[in-house]
């Protein structure tokens, strides 16, 4: 670990068993898909097999007719199409007027046998009319492509187009003069990239589970990233109050972005509204495949110019596939691709492109990685035209503290040179990497990070233990990184702290776990809470003591008169005394952070190709990234060894693989290759501490920027080993045989 | 329509475990929707994750590709059934202290799967442990922490 600047802390920094562990270890944890209600009936969904047809009629009374099934709905039974003001959330939900994508789901079912419902689908009769569809980003750009929704228009911040067209959206960054910078540049690059699209790939499917009451007030247990983000999102869908929706955030099995938009919820409250009883759906892979993630494949077209070492100019085209309805995280990637590097003159143009398949969501970073596949190969390439090692050229290009990026933000105090230094000092990159077809990789990734909204609460127990009531979604260690944060602000130990994720009716607002802003902005409210404990002791002991608030400290966990130094209680004893001094304490914290601290990750790794099958092994593999202060280092490391391992994927062999008809031919985790524990080895970690100026303990995320890097560095490992230069994912083996043969 | 519900004898966890069940249900169904062992999970319901891993005469199945009738005779474990009590397995306990879970959906199936393996083979290196455990899908930590929690039980029996 490398440490530049830290207090001396107590717990943050060490390493302490989750307080969710046990529960997960032995099979107790209760995920979306384990609740059981009495009174439980099973709804299951209808999709459609074609990728874009109109819906011309649908019969569902045969079905309806069965023994056991008890309701059918379809998008017109949703309220907001009832109140005739359907949208594309209603639309995605269940299908308006037109299947936009293979799997989209079509009607749903409650039945009181989860095979019976299932059976019952088939009896649904759906009159289709088959419309070609479109599925890459430049055929749906082009004249004549098949259009997905007659009334789009091109928007612009000159307005909109006049035509029917595909392109949702099209946004412009500029600064400087590229012209003038290329005509001066001593050398130039230029690529076209084009990346597939690619699922998040949590092992958990989507469900939900919905009891609506007779009062109108609807229960909903889930898998989500955010609780308060399915509640008005059902709110807006069902055309009620958010405070008549309870949502009881289930346990969830992986989301990285995935698991924010609502799917099943809505058609579980309808269908349970309507028979009373409540209702469960849960999803099968290949639905979670075919109609939910993923993320944008995309078409890159990029230039870098230089002069005497510098990068002086940056000229790109980028075109995101959003899916069946605008959205792609297009203008994300535009923003991040040249944050690493301080870049005077650059012009980037962004298009969101519907095409007839899912509708993307976030996933990991969204729009960043694919960004950095196509600048970190060319700035590889800048790097080796000037003989320059490719870490010091981008050390010596690095964006720093005053930088400002393309967005026109100036950049805080941020860790990219640290990283980069760290990353240059490894064992990794001092050590030789030999033998034939060999090659070794790096690339820089950036990412923003969020902060927004968080409430927590900690109840002062009488025996000087603390409940930490929260309502961020736990997806891999929070409650351990809040507890931890508590513990240190209020100088007591871990243990003493025992947090749990609560309903949206029992905490104020928390927006969603992601954007890697858990631990960093509830851990701010859990530092306000704390603060607020502090000074209720403070004030209690001043009454106690008969003296001035002023006269009395708080530290390490005692409260302390300043002067008398009998006048001194530990936080146990103040807790212990609550009834005598007032009655129960309970420390509030409320925030909505706008300094989450931007993340700066530089990866290291070793390839070899072989050339008779065309299969790349990673033999090793470096993560060094600028993580602020990490409260938990082994969770940390966690986010850094995921991120990364999910990037090795998404290089190497996972791509949604299309049929001409529009099918996904893949749709399971047999053919959608995903990365086993054979295919990847340990995954190194160094982490780079630069606190963050905008959180009491430097937190910055963690999570999202180890996706970033791995697509670039990967290529520029392969390119290093064999000559070759892939521009196209994945580099699978059928794909590096036909590029390293020439046999396409 | 519902199909007759035949009667299953097993030993389950331990004791032994009569249910109904119809003929088109998955062990998997079984042990979640009648048998309330949800710590069993559902990933794929066709044999590539992995999460549904439970020993069936000591050897590793996914739950979720045996029926439910098939099951008859069996002894059977699941997670709910690995810990002696409420003294956690070492494989449990390793998984806590190597922080060898983050959204913790796929660790039931990793830790009755490496729990077959070190069964059989007590000091499996770190190439036997990825092999085995390829057929167990994480996405969350990138193996790294699992294959040192299970390579930290194995070095724990190397040394008595």
């Amino acid at each position: 670990m490398t440490t530049v600047e830290k207090p001396n802390y107590k717990v943050i920094g060490t390493r302490p068993i989750r307080p969710d562990g046990v529960e997960k270890v032995t099979g107790k944890a209760l995920y979306g898909a384990d609740i059981d209600l009495p009174g439980l009936v099973y709804g299951k969904v209808l999709r459609s097999p074609h990728s874009h047809a109109r819906i011309v009629s649908i019969d569902t009374a045969e079905a309806e007719a069965l023994p056991g099934v008890l309701a059918v709905m379809t998008h017109a039974d949703l309220p907001i199409a009832i109140a005739g003001e359907s949208d594309d959330a209603a639309a995605n939900v269940l299908a308006n007027e037109k299947a936009l994508y293979r799997g989209h789901a079509i009607a749903a079912i409650a039945a009181t046998n989860l095979h019976d419902a299932e059976a019952a689908l088939a009896k649904i009769k759906v009159d289709y009319e088959v419309l070609a569809p479109v599925l890459e980003v430049r055929d749906a750009m082009s004249d004549g492509s098949p259009i997905l929704d007659e009334s789009r228009r091109t928007k612009t911040l000159a307005g909109s187009s006049e035509k029917p067209t595909n392109i949702a959206s099209h946004n412009k960054l500029e600064g400087g003069d590229i012209v003038a910078a290329f005509a001066d540049a001593d050398m130039t690059v230029e690529r076209e990239f084009v990346t597939r699209m690619v699922h998040q790939g949590y092992i958990e499917p989507h469900n939900g589970t919905a009891n609506w009451n007779a009062d109108g007030t609807l229960t909903v247990w889930t898998s989500t990233q955010g609780a308060f983000a399915v509640r008005s999102q059902l709110a807006s869908l069902l055309r009620t109050s958010v405070s008549k929706i309870r949502v009881i955030p289930m346990e969830i099995g992986g989301g990285f972005g995935g698991k924010i938009g609502v799917y099943l919820e809505p058609l579980a409250a309808v269908l349970s509204r309507r028979i009373g009883r409540p209702v469960k759906l849960t999803m099968e892979r290949a639905a979670v495949f075919e109609a939910t993630g993923p993320t944008s494949g995309g078409w890159i077209k990029a230039k870098l110019g230089t002069k005497d070492g510098k990068i002086t100019a940056a000229e790109v085209t980028m075109a995101y596939e959003a899916g069946a309805f605008p959205g792609s995280p297009v203008m994300a990637g535009a923003m991040c691709m040249l944050s690493p590097y301080e870049v005077e003159n650059f012009s980037i143009d962004a298009y969101d492109v519907v095409v007839n398949k899912p509708k993307v969501a976030a996933y990991r970073a969204p729009g960043a990685p694919a960004a950095a596949f196509a600048i970190e190969q060319l700035v590889d390439e800048l790097a080796s035209q000037g003989a320059v090692d490719p870490l010091k050229f981008r050390r010596e290009n690095s964006a720093r503290e005053g930088s400002k990026q393309v967005t026109g933000v100036t950049v805080p105090r941020i860790g990219h040179e640290e990283t980069l230094d760290a990353a240059l000092a490894s064992e990794h990159y001092n050590a030789p990497i030999e033998g034939p077809n060999r090659g070794r990789g790096v690339a820089s990734g950036f990412w923003f990070n969020a902060g927004m909204q968080s409430s927590v609460i900690a109840s002062v127990n009488p025996d000087g233990t603390i409940n930490l009531i929260e309502g961020s979604t736990d997806i891999g260690g929070s409650r351990a990184s809040l507890a931890m944060q508590l513990a240190e602000t209020l100088g007591i130990t871990y243990d003493e702290v025992r947090p749990i994720v609560v309903d949206t009716d029992s905490i104020g607002h928390n927006d969603v776990t992601g954007g890697s802003r858990t631990t960093h902005a509830s851990g701010e409210a859990v530092y306000k809470a704390g603060l607020d404990i502090q000074q209720q002791m403070i004030t209690r002991a001043a009454s106690l003591w008969a003296c001035d608030e002023s006269d009395i400290n708080y530290v390490d966990g005692a409260i302390v008169h300043v002067s008398d130094d009998d006048k001194n209680l530990t936080f146990a004893e103040m807790a212990s005394k609550q009834m005598e001094t007032g009655g129960p304490m309970q420390g509030k914290g409320t925030v909505m952070s706008r300094t989450p601290g931007a993340a700066f990750g530089v990866h290291i790794v070793d390839v070899e190709v072989d050339p008779d099958t065309g299969k790349i092994d990673i033999l090793r593999y470096s993560v060094a990234e600028d993580v602020g202060t990490a409260i938990h280092p082994s969770y940390v490391e966690g986010q850094l060894q995921g991120g990364a391992v999910q990037g090795i994927g998404w290089a190497l062999n996972e791509e949604y693989y299309y049929g001409e008809d529009g099918r996904m031919e893949n749709s399971s985790f047999l053919d959608y290759r995903m990365p086993t524990a054979l295919d990847v080895p340990m995954i190194e970690t160094i982490l780079v501490e630069v606190p963050n100026p905008g959180h009491p303990y430097g937190v910055r995320g963690v999570g999202e920027c180890p996706i970033v890097p791995p697509l670039a560095a990967i290529a520029n490992a392969v390119h290093d080993a064999t000559g070759h230069r892939f521009t196209e994912l994945p580099m699978s083996p059928r794909r590096v045989l036909e590029e390293l043969h020439d046999i396409r | 329509m519902a199909g007759r519900r035949t009667q299953v004898q097993t030993k389950l966890n331990g004791e032994e475990t009569d249910f109904l069940c119809e003929p088109r249900q998955s062990l998997l169904e079984v042990l979640r929707d009648e048998l309330g062992l949800t710590g069993t999970k559902e990933g794929c319901n066709n044999g590539n994750c992995g999460a549904c891993s439970v020993l069936v005469n000591g050897r590793v199945a996914n739950a979720c590709c045996v029926l439910g009738v098939e099951a008859e005779g069996a002894d059977i474990t699941t997670i709910e059934g690995i810990a002696d009590g409420d003294k956690l397995h070492p494989l449990q306990q390793a998984f806590l202290e190597e922080a060898a879970l983050q959204c913790g959906i796929c660790t039931p199936g990793f830790i009755v799967s490496s729990k077959a393996l070190l069964d059989s083979e007590p000091e499996p290196d770190e190439e036997r442990v990825r092999f085995w455990l390829a057929g167990n899908l994480c996405r969350c930590t990138g193996y790294d922490k699992i294959v040192r929690a299970v390579l930290k039980v194995s070095n724990t029996s190397d040394n008595g």
